[in-house]
């Protein structure tokens, strides 16, 4: 039966096709004057140039990581593409009657209908398609409640104060390699700005698609929640299928002031490769927010895609009573490596944090969670608890825990939980005597496994990402 | 029903059934008791088609077709149903969404309309009831965290909803206490009807008490080397199994 199991697991990519639609596209190659073309690109201003200048220049001096748990050769930066636009977005569309077709065609199939009767009730959406922001949708709704929901380009030409005090400020330029990278090329992303006492009324969500051969995307997102607001925000991501690996290398910084509360949520579906492991995506990500006090972020990820997953969404809890939650679902398949976690840094008093982490692993794939909790002196009473578990499918795959721990402060409690399962030829046979096809029973055990995780994701979202788990566990039961 | 004639099969290389004849008609009870080991769980999973049993010789038919020929789940839609002697939990699979897709996938199979949510949870709540299963269970995971009692009634609950035609009960009774025994023989006798047959494995005379057999079989040694009307079943509980030809433990 378990080889039934696994063989369950090889799918069609459904993202996996590629527009024809006219782009310009800058040559491969990285140098200074790639980082002025872009900044040109969007007629920034000279403090944005050289803020990518010096995060350029620092990454110069700075070497590729390589303590994860991700094996793959080294990424020649010279042969990326670190631009590339549909020619139609040369000028910025300003509604979506003017976004050509071809595009609006394009999230069409990839079941996303971007006209506002017809998308999901209740959600924003910003669109990025390679290295540009197409479209953002229900922008005059938001801004009567006072919401700045735009691309990150479009917000450093409009709310430069903004921008200046904030980006960076929680994931600074030189943080680590791929975040200098970001911050040189960053191309698009989006922008949240929820003031004091807003309630956001409505999700907002940006969805990326990678459509170009040979280039990066490297996307920037902010968001901002003043005093006592509130927001949730979700992220979409999916690319064609190509033999070449391709790099995204995103940076997203979360600012929550006292008592705001910011709920990010992210169904990553990036293009995993082939079975023979040929192609897909390198997801290097660095994701951080910082908590003033008693404000709370949460953190919840599905991910199903990308050849090799790098991500570590962390929170710094600064403020006295501030609580941080992260939780994930990480699914591996055929050949893919994910090294994913997250990062508490406890500074503030009665600081809380949580951390749900499954990883289910199938085929030849490995899985590993990484995870920091540290007290620090100062946090007095703070308490952290974690939770990590693995389902194995087969036994060709793996799962490992690397959980670091660093108290400086004996009155901080902190929990720690793991185990490893597999999907058993016990239940795959009750449920096969109950009539269940066995594609149906090992769907409903790994959803069964990521019910802590999905209750956290919104409604429409956690009905999605089954579905995804769904479709990406196809064929590992023969 | 059923018509199982000279069954060989075995587990890991070793023979378990060794030559096993037995014909069940429509709406007939039949229990099994026999020693440990001599093969009566294993009869269970090789009819339902569990992996690792290798059927060397011998035919089964089911309601007049091969059953070899069927995939476990394919049995399972036609009618067959195997209660666990050892039932296994699925953590955060609701045991409400659980039993929903299996009667879903059933009715499907016999052509039947689907069942909305709303009737199907009614229908699963009165059940419930009937094998005194608190609402609460079909909330938790399948079996998660159920006491011993508590996953032998779920598998009553299971059966009752999903209405099959061959009921196999293996050692349902065990670790049940004298209420619960009540209760799940109670299940048995309600759907008890003429066209569907029971196959009641059990150490106990006491449950036939409550489950009146119309034939009891003794299984030794991978064959049925005894058969009779329930007064076997007092008979063994007498005697043991030591005076049965063969001489078996
Ligand atoms: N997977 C297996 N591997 C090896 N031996 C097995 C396996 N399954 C069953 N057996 C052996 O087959 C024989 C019959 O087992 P079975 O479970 O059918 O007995 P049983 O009659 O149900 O006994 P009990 O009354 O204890 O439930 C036993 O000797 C058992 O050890
Ligand atoms: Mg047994």
């Amino acid at each position: 039966m378990s080889e039934q199991v696994e063989h369950l697991i090889s799918k069609e990519y459904a993202a996996g096709f590629h527009t024809a639609i006219e782009s310009e596209t800058l040559p491969p190659g990285l140098n200074e004057d790639v980082v002025r073309f872009i900044s040109a690109k969007k007629d920034e201003p000279e403090w944005m140039l050289d803020w990518r200048l010096q995060a350029f220049r620092a990454w110069q001096e700075m070497e590729s990581p390589d303590w994860a748990k991700v094996k793959y050769p080294p990424v020649d930066f010279q042969s990326i593409s670190y631009y590339s636009a549909p020619k139609s977005m040369d000028e910025r569309p300003q509604s979506l009657d003017e976004v050509d077709p071809e595009l609006l065609a394009t999230y069409e199939k990839l079941g996303i209908p971007l006209h506002e009767q017809a998308v999901l009730a209740g959600v924003a959406m910003d669109v990025v398609f390679d290295s540009v922001s197409v479209v953002t949708t229900f922008r005059e709704k938001l801004l009567e409640a006072g919401v700045i929901f735009c691309s990150i380009s479009e917000a450093i030409e409009k709310y430069p104060e903004l921008i200046k005090k904030y980006l960076g400020s929680v994931v600074p330029q030189k943080d680590n390699y791929f975040a200098a990278l970001n911050s040189a090329v960053f191309s698009d992303g989006s922008f949240v700005f929820i003031p004091k006492g807003v309630r956001c009324p409505m999700e907002l969500s940006t969805y990326f698609r990678i459509n170009e051969q040979n280039t990066g995307q490297f996307e920037r997102t902010l968001i901002v929640a003043e005093e006592g607001s509130h927001v949730s925000y979700l992220e979409g991501c999916t690319a064609p299928m190509r033999d070449e690996n391709q790099l995204h290398a995103a940076v997203v910084e979360l600012v929550a002031c006292d008592n705001a509360e910011i709920k990010y949520s992210t169904v990553q579906n990036w293009y995993p490769g082939d079975a023979e492991g040929k192609g897909g995506i390198y997801n290097f990500v660095t994701k951080r927010g910082v908590c003033h006090e008693s404000a709370k972020i949460s953190w919840t990820q599905v991910e199903t895609g990308s050849a090799i997953t790098w991500k570590y969404p962390s929170c710094i809890l600064r403020g006295d009573n501030s609580v941080g939650e992260f939780y994930s679902v990480a699914l591996t398949n055929n050949l893919q490596q994910a090294d994913t976690g997250t990062k508490m840094i406890h500074i503030g008093k009665n600081t809380r944090s949580t951390i749900i982490a499954k990883g289910i692993s199938a085929g030849r794939s490995d899985s590993s969670y990484r995870g920091l909790v540290r007290m620090n002196p100062g946090a007095d009473g703070a308490r952290n608890f974690t939770q990590c578990d693995s389902l194995l499918i087969g036994d060709r795959c793996g799962a490992h825990t690397f959980p670091y721990i660093e108290s400086k402060n004996p009155s901080a409690v902190i929990e720690h939980e793991a185990t490893t399962s597999k999907v058993s030829d016990d239940q795959m046979f009750l449920c096969a005597q109950r009539g269940l096809d066995p594609e149906k029973a090992v769907s409903m055990i790994v959803n069964g496994f990521c019910r802590e995780v999905f209750k956290e994701l919104p409604m429409e979202f956690a009905v999605e990402a089954g579905k995804l788990l769904e479709v990406s566990l196809e064929g590992s039961v023969g | 029903m059923l018509r199982i004639n000279n069954l060989h099969a075995s587990v890991e290389d070793k023979e378990i059934l060794k030559g096993l004849s037995l014909e069940i008609k429509p709406g007939e009870v039949h229990a099994i008791m026999g020693p440990n080991g001599a093969g009566k769980s294993t009869l269970g999973n090789v009819l339902s088609g569990r992996d690792g049993y290798e059927v060397s010789s011998g035919t089964v038919e089911f309601k007049g077709a091969n059953l070899f020929d069927l995939a476990v789940e394919e049995r399972a839609r036609e009618g067959v149903f195997l209660a666990f002697q050892y039932p296994v939990e699925i953590p955060g699979v609701s045991n409400m969404e659980f039993l929903k897709v299996s009667v879903d996938t059933v009715r499907k199979h016999k052509g039947l309309p689907a069942l909305s949510s709303v009737e199907f949870m009614k229908l699963a709540r009165t059940t419930s009831q009937k094998v005194k299963l608190d609402q609460a269970f079909l909330k938790r995971g399948v079996n998660e965290g159920f006491s011993g009692g508590e996953k032998k009634r779920n598998e009553i609950l299971q059966m009752m909803l999903l209405e099959p035609s061959l009921c196999i009960l293996d050692e349902t009774d065990s670790g049940l206490d004298i209420d619960a025994l009540q209760t799940v023989a109670d299940g048995v006798n309600a759907m008890r009807n003429k066209d569907r047959s029971f196959i009641v494995v059990t150490h106990y005379q006491r449950l036939l008490d409550y489950i009146v057999p119309d034939y009891v079989h003794v299984l030794a040694d991978g064959k049925i080397v005894k058969s009779g009307d329930k007064s076997l079943a007092k008979e063994l509980e007498a005697k043991g199994y030591g005076w049965l030809e063969g001489g078996v433990a």
